[in-house]
């Protein structure tokens, strides 16, 4: 049986006296012991979400089961079993890092103690500071005292809403490391996050844009969506670089990817030595142009671009 | 019950470690209770008064020494003219006028009566209307003793005089702090009950903690009992704080039973803190809880038989005083302190605050959802 299954959900809002769709009509399943991404921009729809499935709001319409509870008759049951990190950091700031833990272990009916070995890799970096107040914590251990409170009860199902948004490299690094672990545990993790480049490291993606996912695969496959030669293309005048790609014949879509352009092709016969000529021909120097393999964000903006369509 | 109590040490622990919330809630109201009651008094003293004799005679000069030593006034001066004298009120030197005419005393003797004349500042309409009561009052005084001077006593007195001899009841000095310190007492624990526990709990929902709550399996019921109890035990401490401080400040020794107070206070305190737990369903931020407050705190005070007599307002305003808990508790801590009132008659007091109190806190706790 599945850790979740969604059920066509749909959630809309009113905002400004005008309806927006937070959520439209989404379904999927979620495997025990998976760790599933959800992936998409500020404002997709993500928390929202995250809200409905750790029932803290309620759907308009569709079926949510959390480890074969509903998630509104059976709301009970579920938040026994699940763990919920907020995109916010939300614990007592006002309280110690023990404390903390210790308030959350107590409204779960349980101990520091008895769950200790669960917590002990994250939890063991910032007890040094356990007589500390939350709120004068740093960042990156305010999300560690958070992940820790999370897990304390040890939740079969652990949902974490943006975890490492604002947080250094090497923390979310850190971070994807640790759930990697809490996986092996046999916990199911659903995690959030804006940075396509996460995507890898979970075992299954959703893409999700205005409310609806783009596509549910694996890592790999979800780039193997990407069916066009893209490439990755620079120049000294980046702009009038934009300018004469549009108007390059075969040209699919062209956008900017950190310091080059990413060019997708009509046809796979363009050769490199076509664009070579044909930008060479519009003045350009300082020319770099390399095939590239498709990334997450490269098939996401591709699908984006598709449903505009 | 181990949840309820480990939620009522995490919200002590933050109350002591909060030194803002301490200071509101021991520091002001002592304050408040010193300050408030010295200061703010409906005696009307210092009335400044300027007098215009134009008769120089004995006579007037008795009438202005008569009203100099009646304590409440100030003579700022004599004027030459009855427009000089206006000219002082002008300028706010004088709030009224008393003009002895000429022949004040010639025609008093001979023709047996004379006219005065008062001009009164009337700005400040209370302080117009009592100062120049007690200046009447004054002037009449004057005026019996001077008849009683000439008239030789018949053997009978042949019309009959009735008399009134008036006596002051539990509150026999009429001391207007007396009156006051129950009062502020009672706006004081208001404050405390409904409006600390209000920002309170809109602070969890500020910093988004009450979500993180939300998804635990805390029962609603405990969530808010570890709200409210906390409040509740403030309250009774504050009263406490008061009752003490007006016992040895004001020297205020409730007439009747300490324990009906706090019998009362803590079915009150229930009511306000379902107020308080009711603001905060319906608001978002601590600004609006704030903003909210400040406007029941107005209707509180000036509606509650604080300053002004409840029964004295129009019928209109003592239906809406009916819905003011402030009114009811101000009452009873007046009749139990002054009055010596006992169980028996607070009772349809507390009865109606039973009422609030279920009301309110079924209201409340039927609109704080775990979720929406």
């Amino acid at each position: 049986m599945p850790s979740v299954v969604v059920e066509n959900i749909s959630k809309s809002f009113t905002a400004e006296k005008k309806k927006v769709l937070a959520l439209g009509d989404i379904s999927f399943d979620v495997a025990k012991g998976a760790l599933f991404g959800v992936i998409g921009p500020d404002g997709a729809g993500k928390t929202t979400l995250f809200r409905i499935l750790t029932t803290l709001i309620l759907a308009d319409k569709g079926k949510v089961e959390i480890d074969g509870f509903d998630v509104v008759k059976e709301y009970k049951d579920i938040r026994k079993r699940i763990g919920y990190m907020p995109g916010k950091f939300s614990l007592y700031q006002d309280l110690t890092v023990e404390e903390n833990l210790e308030f959350f272990a107590t409204i779960f009916n349980t101990t520091i103690k008895e769950n200790y070995s669960l917590i002990k890799e994250i939890y063991q970096q910032i007890e040094p500071f356990k007589d500390r107040r939350a709120g004068k914590l740093s960042g990156g251990m305010k999300q560690k005292l958070a992940l820790s409170c999370a897990l304390i009860h040890r939740p079969s199902i652990l949902f974490l809403d943006e975890p490492t948004t604002g947080v250094d490299a090497v923390s979310r690094k850190e971070f994807w490391h640790m759930l990697k672990q809490l996986q092996k545990e046999g916990i199911t993790i659903l995690v959030s996050t804006p940075y396509m480049d996460e995507a890898a490291l979970c075992d299954t993606v959703a893409l999700i844009q205005n409310g609806k996912f783009l596509s549910i695969d694996t890592p790999e496959g979800t780039v193997s969506l990407f069916k066009k030669p893209l490439w990755a293309v620079k120049s000294d005048n980046m702009y009038k670089l934009q300018q004469d790609l549009k108007q390059f014949e075969g040209m699919a879509s062209i956008y900017p990817f950190g310091e080059y352009y990413h060019l997708s092709l009509n046809r796979d016969s363009i050769l490199q030595e076509d664009i070579s000529a044909y930008l060479t021909s519009k003045v350009h120097q300082g020319l770099e142009i390399n095939p590239i393999k498709a990334g997450i964000e490269d098939v996401f903006m591709e699908l984006m671009k598709s449903t505009d369509d | 019950m181990k949840t309820l109590r480990f939620l009522l040490e995490k919200e002590f622990r933050q109350i002591f470690r909060d030194p803002a919330i301490l200071r509101m809630m021991f520091i002001m109201p002592v304050i408040q209770l010193v300050v408030l009651p010295m200061a703010a008094n409906y005696e009307v003293k210092n009335v400044k008064l300027s007098v215009v004799d134009h008769d120089h005679s004995s006579y007037s000069r008795n009438l202005v020494n008569k009203i100099k030593s009646s304590g409440y006034f100030i003579l700022t001066g004599y004027s030459s003219s009855f427009d000089a004298a206006l000219k002082q009120v002008e300028v706010d030197q004088a709030d009224i006028v008393l003009e002895i005419p000429a022949d004040f005393e010639k025609t008093i003797v001979r023709e047996n009566k004379a006219g005065l004349f008062l001009a009164v500042n009337a700005i400040n309409g209370v302080k117009a209307g009592i100062g120049s009561q007690y200046l009447n009052t004054i002037i009449r005084d004057y005026n019996q003793e001077i008849r009683l001077q000439w008239i030789q006593m018949p053997r009978f007195n042949n019309e009959p005089r009735i008399q009134t001899t008036s006596s002051n009841w539990f509150n026999v000095h009429m001391n207007y702090q007396k009156f006051m310190v129950p009062g502020i007492l009672v706006i004081l624990l208001t404050m405390v009950g409904a409006f600390l526990t209000s920002l309170n709990i809109v602070k969890e929902k500020e910093i988004g903690t009450i979500e993180q709550i939300n998804v635990t399996p805390v029962r609603k019921v405990h969530f808010i009992l570890g709200k409210l109890i906390p409040f509740w035990i403030m309250g009774q401490i504050i009263l406490t704080i008061g009752l003490t401080i007006g016992r040895l400040v004001y020297g205020i020794i409730p007439e009747g039973n300490i324990g009906l107070i706090y019998l009362f206070s803590s079915v009150y305190l229930l009511a306000v803190l379902g107020l308080g737990l009711l603001v905060s369903t319906f608001v978002q931020t601590q600004q609006q809880a704030m903003l909210i407050s400040f406007f029941f705190m107005m209707i509180f005070i000036l509606m509650g038989g604080l300053y002004t007599s409840i029964d004295s307002m129009p019928a209109w305003a003592q239906m809406i005083t009916r819905f003011n808990p402030v009114s009811y508790f101000i009452d009873v801590m007046r009749m139990v302190v002054l009055k010596g009132s006992r169980l028996k008659d607070i009772l349809p007091h507390m009865g109606i605050m039973a009422i609030f109190a279920l009301v309110l806190n079924s209201w409340a706790v039927f609109s704080y959802k775990k979720r929406s």
